[in-house]
């Protein structure tokens, strides 16, 4: 989807037919659950299944509308998408998930998720904005924990008070 | 009479000290976040919603009502000196209002969007307060059938006023239908699209989803444009306050503005942008120097910024007395309603009238908050500006994991955060509206739920669906609005002038 193809000329717009397909792929995901849900005995006028199979007929024809379209319009140009600063963040927002899942905590995890993100807008180090998010981060625990009861995931740091 | 009775108690309800406070956190962060370039206030509602379920019902809405009227004074400031447009409907004060401050005019320009905001929302709260007891009394003697077809026509309006194309819109808004599925279904206790994974059967969170589109979807989309986005700053200079003329030129594009933007917003057609551009076109048309349209014109800034903000009080007309959220905002509050297991509509205006009313009544507070608080503080809205933008995103992204780990303190939501913010910037990318998603999850099982009582008191007949003239005629503007643009082009041989994205 970060590909600059050629100026608007010749072939379908790839990205929309990929979404066109997904679109189709969704359609029979929720198909099949309607189909599923119809062979349980419910006693009420119309069961679980009806609602999911009128959408599930919408996403096959917005499947085929948006192929149409697709081929119609042809190949739109589309300004170039930088790989690198995207990676970042999806590595920060990934890693503050894996960090939880290990215990770290909100302020740990959290920290990274900042500084992976400030790095991808090109500003480092990550190190320096990891310990001033964490400490950030530590306040908002704080804040929010003690003041307002959120329920968020305590980690080694947090544990400490 | 009666309803100057109910407002009345509603304004000693919204005076208590505690509301108060409640209504100034709201303006105060509403704008502040609102000010933020790239976050309008359906994020800004969102990001604060799960912030505030542990508190009082009324305070909170209260609350998120200023931060709503917030968020649009917000938005234009940011629309006015930074020329990006915090949502869709600050697009057009963009237009002369950023060319205004690159003239050495920022200050009137702001100061002519904060007092037409003023004007425009006091005028359309009246209107709100005038019109929704008759709405209710109307919405009272509607049946499941008639609520169905309305839930169509606000699907089908919303499809296709936001986004380039119908299609477009009718895609993002079958995806956020096919979410609103997930879950338990209340009637049958059947688990439906769960995937046996537990964390799913409550359902996608309104907030995850808002949150993921319009803040994880919004920072992935301006890293991926990297040094493509970068933007200028215009300094304030000179007086923020306006000069006679600049008074004479203001006063009748505000009350223009208020007259085409409050009945549209009111309008289960929704959509804040579409008075915004028709207001500067009025203006444009009627302006005796239409030479300065295009470099700065203060009546394309009063004009569109009063419509604006009277949609936006117009919008609470069907969301309150209906339940019918016609804009992204307004879906998300109709969720803060949820999460204190309130309903908007008509029985709502019955069983928690102080509620409600009170409600009403701190809009006019919040208003004149706004106006009294903006122009000063406007050097302080100027400084958030300038955060730098490796923490001003590195902030919004914090504070979009931590609303909904607080909300619900699982790992999988978080993934679900992660998925559909990729989501969002796929949809960004290519072009499709985000709104349609968002009310689409949430009108979605409501929808179903009157659509399967209409049925249930049919006895399975679905003829009942096309048989009360009400829900005829909702289904004929659902035609309209859905083949309209295409009716333009058959007749006209040009294409319709669709609305723009977003909120």
């Amino acid at each position: 989807m970060s590909d600059s193809r050629p100026t608007s000329t010749a072939g379908p717009d790839k990205g929309r037919f990929v979404i066109a397909f997904a679109l189709a792929i969704l359609s029979l995901v929720v198909g099949w659950d309607a189909w599923r849900l119809s062979g349980i005995n419910t006693y009420s006028a119309v069961g679980p299944g009806a609602f999911p199979a009128i959408i599930s007929a919408g996403l096959a024809l917005l499947a085929l509308a948006n192929a149409v379209e697709a081929v119609r319009e042809g190949a739109q140009e589309r300004p170039r998408d930088e790989i690198g600063p995207m990676a970042w963040v999806l590595g920060g927002l990934i890693g503050q998930i894996v960090l939880l899942a290990f215990g770290a905590g909100f302020a740990i995890a959290t920290g990274w998720l900042f500084a992976a993100t400030a790095k991808g807008f090109g500003r480092g180090p990550v190190w320096g904005h990891f310990l001033a998010g964490a400490v950030l981060c530590f306040v908002i625990y704080v804040v929010f924990a003690k003041g307002l009861q959120l329920a968020l995931p305590a980690g080694p740091l947090e544990r400490l008070i | 009479m009666d309803t100057f009775a109910a407002l009345g108690s509603g304004v000693m309800v919204a005076l208590q000290p505690i509301n108060l406070l409640f209504a100034f956190v709201g303006v105060m962060l509403g704008t502040a976040v609102g000010v933020l370039p790239g976050i309008g206030p359906a994020l800004t509602v969102a990001l604060l919603l799960p912030i505030t379920f542990k508190l009082d019902p009324a305070g909170s809405l209260i609350m998120f009502a200023g931060i709503y009227y917030g968020g649009m004074y917000g938005g234009s400031t940011a629309s006015i000196l930074l020329n990006t447009p915090g949502e869709s409907s600050s697009i057009v004060t963009a237009l002369e209002g950023n060319k205004m401050a690159r003239a050495g005019r920022g200050g009137p320009a702001l100061a002519t969007a904060a007092i037409g905001s003023f004007v425009a929302g006091t005028i359309a709260t009246i209107g709100l307060a005038l019109i929704a007891p008759t709405v209710v009394d109307i919405a009272i003697s509607f049946g499941p059938e008639d609520y169905f077809a309305l839930m169509v026509l606000a699907f089908t309006t919303v499809s296709a006023a936001f986004g380039s194309s119908v299609t477009r819109g009718l895609t993002s808004l079958f995806l956020g239908l096919s979410l609103g599925l997930i879950g338990i279904d209340l009637q049958s206790g059947q688990a439906r699209l769960s995937f046996s994974v537990p964390d799913l059967l409550d359902g996608v969170e309104v907030t995850t989803l808002a949150v993921a589109l319009f803040a994880i979807g919004e920072t992935l989309s301006v890293v991926a444009a990297g040094a493509r986005a970068d933007e200028i700053i215009e300094p304030v200079k000179g007086s923020v306050f306006m000069n006679r003329e600049d008074w004479k030129r203001s006063w009748k594009p505000w009350l223009r503005g208020t007259f085409l933007g409050f009945p549209i917003g009111a309008m289960p057609a929704g959509g804040a942008e579409i008075p915004t551009f028709l207001s500067y076109a009025l203006e444009k048309r009627l302006c005796k120097k239409p030479g300065e349209f295009g470099n700065g014109a203060i009546e394309g800034v009063a004009g569109p910024e009063a419509a604006n903000n009277a949609a936006a009080a117009g919008v609470l007309v069907p969301l309150l007395t209906l339940g019918l959220p016609t804009s992204a905002t307004a879906a998300i509050m109709l969720a803060g309603f949820q999460q204190y297991g309130m309903n908007p509509g008509p029985l709502l205006f019955a069983t928690n009238p102080d509620l409600v009313w009170g409600l009403i009544a701190s809009l006019f507070i919040a208003n004149g908050m706004l106006l009294v608080l903006n122009l000063p503080l406007v050097g302080l809205w100027v400084r958030l500006l300038a955060i730098p933008r490796p923490w001003l995103y590195g902030g919004i992204l914090v504070f979009a994991t931590l609303g909904t780990l607080g909300a619900n303190p699982s790992l999988v939501e978080l993934g679900m955060l992660l998925i559909f913010g990729l989501l969002g910037y796929v949809l960004r990318r290519y072009d499709y509206p985000i709104a349609p998603v968002v009310v689409g999850l949430i009108l979605g099982p409501l929808s179903e739920q009157q659509l399967r009582r209409a049925l249930a008191i049919s006895v399975g007949d679905p003829l009942v669906l096309f048989q009360s003239p009400v829900a005829l005629t909702l289904y004929a503007l659902s035609a309209l609005a859905l083949f309209g643009p295409l009716l333009f082009y058959i007749l006209t041989g040009r294409k319709a002038p669709v609305g723009a994205d977003e909120d």
